[in-house]
């Protein structure tokens, strides 16, 4: 406070980096007082999850000079979430993540306002993703980061060159944490890899075959996964499993640990059954602080160009040592997500229902339940019932003619696609050409993409 | 379970039981609570630390609301430990948190037996003079030290501890120790038993792939005056007689085998990594030599004079397809023979103790057994004087760094903190702390970086102007994500160190925010 020179001032260390001209900074740079301004003022970052990694990412962009910010998450708060999840208290169990994440950082940082959204991210519109600068996400599951990175992808648009116009890429920037390792990554779409470009960063989990189950178990896993998978539907006919239930948990437990008396094999625990039932990935404080803190950066430059970007993928591990390590990974250039999008040919005759079936069938598709939007327009939609009941009667009417008769086009559609074997909610970009429609005979099969 | 055991359910996952009880042993203390500091000891205190002592001596003035999370509105004016150490004991009422208000380098300078109280000491943004001097303290009170420091788009962590022994290092990846190159006699008995060629489809698809090696491998020695393969078409030739021995397509014990012939071919006895640790001078023990050493003695001497030079067997196996009769039985025999090793181990420990003057019990039968279970992948680490690397750091490693394209930012970061406490020492201030042009301080910063490279001996090696225009550009700012990523680095090391377990990071990490081509120097 007793600085004369220099009236004290909150962003007093952020306006070094903000104020000061640089020569390691991005290509859109423009230092002064006004940048420091419009990030406060106009630049509207999503955070989506406020669990371990989420809540840390709040109070990094909130101290990182944005005051508009959104996070959404359905959780609840659960006891298990306290040993990192730093925004929570004990008197805080059962209560959104969101709602309460988002109070106590306006709590400590004056000036920033966050909005939560208590909801699954499905359950949103897809035009409210397209109001943030930014997307940040901090989330554990591969489904969920698949329908974002879709969402996000799903707004970006290329022009007659196949080059994506820079006013429709909406930056995406992902973290993700297990025990000691973790990794944040920026997604630039149609200019870096997104998520699905590589997608084999992320394999999926091994499961243990039914007839090592029923037939040979050999570790406790499997006599955990026996009475789990098997012995609970021949016990409980038509009665679901709900590994949130502690009396279903119980009940898989004990039978787990009568299969491994059976057959003679040690290590069956509690913590063990939770944690196979469940797939519980461990973690800590610490990793989540890291990879946030490396993501908020990120953010920071990519909406102020105050330093160069990560490209474009950072893996951290300190489970022998401290291993940090970029890699620039390069975009699939056949992406169904980031591409240009997926061509289908049809003749101007084929109905909107006709066509929604056809997309059952695509190969590179398989998309079932789809809901149709062209141009902002709802054309048919499976939910609600309310907008199914509006948009049914153009099941029977020719797409062309509900694409106001435009040869070419982009058109967006949703529904669920099944991969190894676990359905997913999805959102694919189609390019649509009619066939037989002046200027675009030459136009030959819809095979490519 | 009780409370604090479900709270602590996904690090219990990681570290055990043992891991937290360590932690929950811990007293650390902080040194200045900017948000390094505090990010550092807010993981910490998530986790279940035992105690925390935070040491600062300013006031909190308005600036640091706009870095720090631990301070709001009614702090300014305030001590900025007392507010920094409330928030923190809000995060978790089981952590004795306290403070003192008090500058850490007048408690380095007038009461340096201060610092032997603690397990831990974590000391951000301090400048050379006081690492160095409290690096000295630490030492000599054997009290393990990190210092973590932000800096701008820079900054850097490290770890100064004479020690640091592990013995669950936990590694992601670790061969495990079937012994099929080297089988003991009742492994070789339990094959015997045995047959593969039965005629049974469902018994022959089930008999683990651990027999259907060490058999096959027996019939190839004898075909081969007694010896394993060793040339590349050898090897090949080893596996097309394996898959001669399938009777059905779809045998997953054979495709396991035919992977896992490698360990068959393998060379015997301990790693390079085990054999340094057994030929340290350390293992030459003496009364007051730690717990730790006397077992690696006792290792030293179990690998002499038994088990075919080998590490004690760990016991465990992997899974693999079989039937659960044999899989329980193999495991039964592997355990056996674990077992075995430890007791003469356990017996080697009591005798070297009782050598020496001290306890035969001192050394309880679970770390004895915790230690052989993790013989093969034992660790030490030792860490310079920071004096001593600063003064003298590997020239050659420097210049590696230096040259590197990727990495040439990293150490050139590194040269720039060290000139920046040299142009504070100099200037009474950091270059660009203040408003106003930069250029008379790039042009200092410059000459003094030129002073630093020439005094290491790295004369004609240059760091680029951009990154010294960076460097005054920062101007010792302290931004907050920068600082929750060292805290965090910084904290995760403590946790290794306090567990002892995993393995703690060498050299010093040098944070790279630009591009986060970060890079750990070993110098």
């Amino acid at each position: 406070m007793a600085d004369f020179v220099a009236p004290p001032s909150r962003s007093r260390d952020l306006d070094k980096l903000l104020l000061r001209t640089g020569n390691l900074v991005g290509s859109n740079f423009e230092p002064g007082a006004e940048l420091r301004d419009d990030l406060q003022e106009y630049a509207r970052i999503l955070v989506v999850g406020a669990g371990g990694l989420g809540c840390e990412l709040l109070k990094d962009l909130a101290l990182s000079g944005f005051k508009n910010i959104d996070v959404i998450d359905m959780d609840r708060i659960e006891v298990t979430n306290l040993n990192r999840q730093f925004l929570f208290r004990v008197e805080d169990v059962g209560k959104p993540k969101a709602e309460v994440a988002a109070k106590r950082v306006m709590e400590r940082v004056s000036g920033v306002n966050i909005v939560p959204h208590f909801c699954r991210i499905e359950d949103k519109e897809i035009p409210f993703y397209n109001d943030f600068n930014i997307i940040v996400l901090g989330l554990d599951s591969i489904e969920a980061r698949s329908y974002i990175n879709s969402v996000a992808c799903s707004f970006l648009e290329y022009d007659s060159d196949d080059k994506p116009r820079e006013e429709t890429i909406k930056p995406m920037v992902d973290g993700g944490t297990e025990g000691f390792k973790g990794h944040a990554r920026v997604i630039m779409p149609g200019v870096t890899p997104c998520f699905e470009c590589t997608i084999w960063l992320f394999p999926p989990q091994v499961k243990f075959p039914l007839c090592t189950l029923a037939e040979t178990p050999r570790t406790a896993a499997h006599c955990i996964e026996y009475a789990h998978l098997i012995k609970w539907d021949e016990v409980h006919s038509g009665k679901a499993f709900d590994p949130d239930d502690p009396e279903h948990m119980k009940w898989v437990y004990d039978e787990a640990i009568k299969r491994a008396e059976l057959f003679g094999i040690p290590g069956v625990t509690y913590s063990l059954t939770q944690g196979v039932v469940k797939n519980i990935i461990p973690a800590i404080a610490s990793t989540n602080a890291i990879i946030s803190a490396a993501c908020a950066l990120e953010t920071l430059k990519i909406a102020s160009g105050c330093s160069k970007t990560l490209a474009n993928y950072l893996t951290y591990n300190g489970v022998a040592g401290l291993h940090i390590k970029v890699t620039e990974f390069v975009k699939d250039k056949d992406c169904l997500v980031c591409g240009p999008g997926v061509l289908i040919e049809l003749d101007a005759s084929v109905t909107l229902e006709k066509f929604i079936n056809l997309l059952e069938d695509h190969p590179k598709l398989l998309l079932s339940k789809a809901s149709v939007s062209h141009r902002g327009k709802n054309l048919y939609m499976q939910a609600p019932p309310v907008l199914e009941e509006m948009t049914r009667s153009n099941l029977s009417l020719p797409l062309y003619e509900l694409m106001d008769k435009v040869a070419k086009d982009t058109i967006h559609v949703t529904g669920t696609t099944s991969k190894d074997g676990k359905k997913t909610s999805c959102l694919r970009k189609l390019r649509v050409v009619f066939k037989a429609i002046d200027g675009v005979t030459d136009m030959d099969t819809a095979g490519g993409a | 379970m009780a409370e604090p055991k479900i709270k602590y359910d996904r690090q219990l996952r990681i570290w055990g039981e043992q891991g937290q009880a360590a932690l929950e042993k811990a007293s650390i203390c902080l040194l200045n609570c900017g948000p390094t500091g505090s990010e550092t000891l807010k993981n910490l205190v998530l986790g279940g630390i035992g105690s925390i002592t935070v040491i600062d001596g300013s006031k909190v003035v308005l600036g640091d609301l706009g870095n720090n999370f631990m301070l709001d509105e009614s702090c300014v004016g305030e001590s900025k430990a007392k507010s920094v150490c409330a928030f923190l004991q809000e995060l978790n009422d089981a952590v004795k948190a306290k403070f003192i208000e008090e500058y850490p380098e007048t408690l380095i300078k007038t009461n340096p037996s201060f610092f032997s109280q603690f397990t831990l000491v974590v000391a951000t943004q301090l400048v050379e003079d006081s690492m160095v001097k409290l690096d000295k303290i630490c030492r000599e009170a054997n009290v393990i030290l990190i210092f973590a420091r932000s800096y701008g788009l820079t900054g850097l962590v490290r770890i100064s501890v004479k020690e640091h022994t592990v013995i669950e290092s936990k590694p992601d990846h670790f061969l495990d120790d079937l012994r099929l190159n080297n089988p003991w006699p009742e492994l070789r008995k339990f094959a015997e038993t045995i047959d593969i060629n039965v005629q049974d489809p469902v018994a022959h698809k089930h008999t683990p792939y651990v027999v259907v090696l060490l058999k096959v491998a027996e019939e190839w020695a004898k075909s081969h005056q007694g010896s394993l393969p060793s040339t590349r078409e050898e090897k090949r030739e080893f596996k097309e007689l394996l898959k001669s021995k399938t009777i059905a397509f779809d045998e997953d014990n054979y495709k396991e085998a035919v992977e896992a012939s490698f360990k068959v071919f393998s060379s015997r006895g301990i790693s390079q990594d085990l054999q340094q640790i057994i030929d340290d001078s350390q293992a030459e023990v003496s009364s007051s030599s730690s717990n730790y050493w006397v077992m690696v003695a006792a290792l030293k001497d179990f690998i002499a004079s038994e088990g075919c030079a080998e590490a004690p067997l760990d016991g465990s196996i992997p899974d693999m397809t079989s039937s659960t009769e044999h899989y329980v039985n193999l495991q039964k025999i592997y355990q056996a023979k674990a077992e075995a090793d430890f007791l003469s181990i356990e017996q080697r420990v009591r005798n070297i103790l009782k050598k020496l003057g001290r306890e035969p019990d001192s050394i309880s039968k679970a770390t004895i057994k915790s230690f052989c279970r993790n013989a093969r992948k034992l660790k030490v680490c030792r860490y310079r004087l920071i004096e001593d690397e600063f003064s003298n750091p590997s020239i050659t490693e420097l210049q590696k760094y230096l040259t590197d394209e990727d990495y040439s930012v990293a150490v050139g970061f590194y040269i720039l903190l060290r000139a920046a406490d040299r142009f504070a020492a100099n200037y009474n201030c950091f270059p660009g702390e203040f408003e106003g042009p930069l250029d008379e301080d790039i042009s200092r910063l410059k000459t003094t970086a030129v002073g630093v490279l020439s005094d290491l001996g790295c004369n004609g090696l240059t760091v680029t102007e951009d990154l010294i225009n960076e460097m005054c550009r920062f101007g010792a700012a302290e931004l907050h994500a920068v600082a929750a990523f060292i805290g965090g680095i910084a904290s995760q090391e403590v946790i290794k160190l306090i567990t002892k377990q995993f393995v703690p990071m060498s050299g010093t990490f040098i944070f790279n925010g630009i591009d986060h081509k970060s890079q750990l120097l070993s110098l």
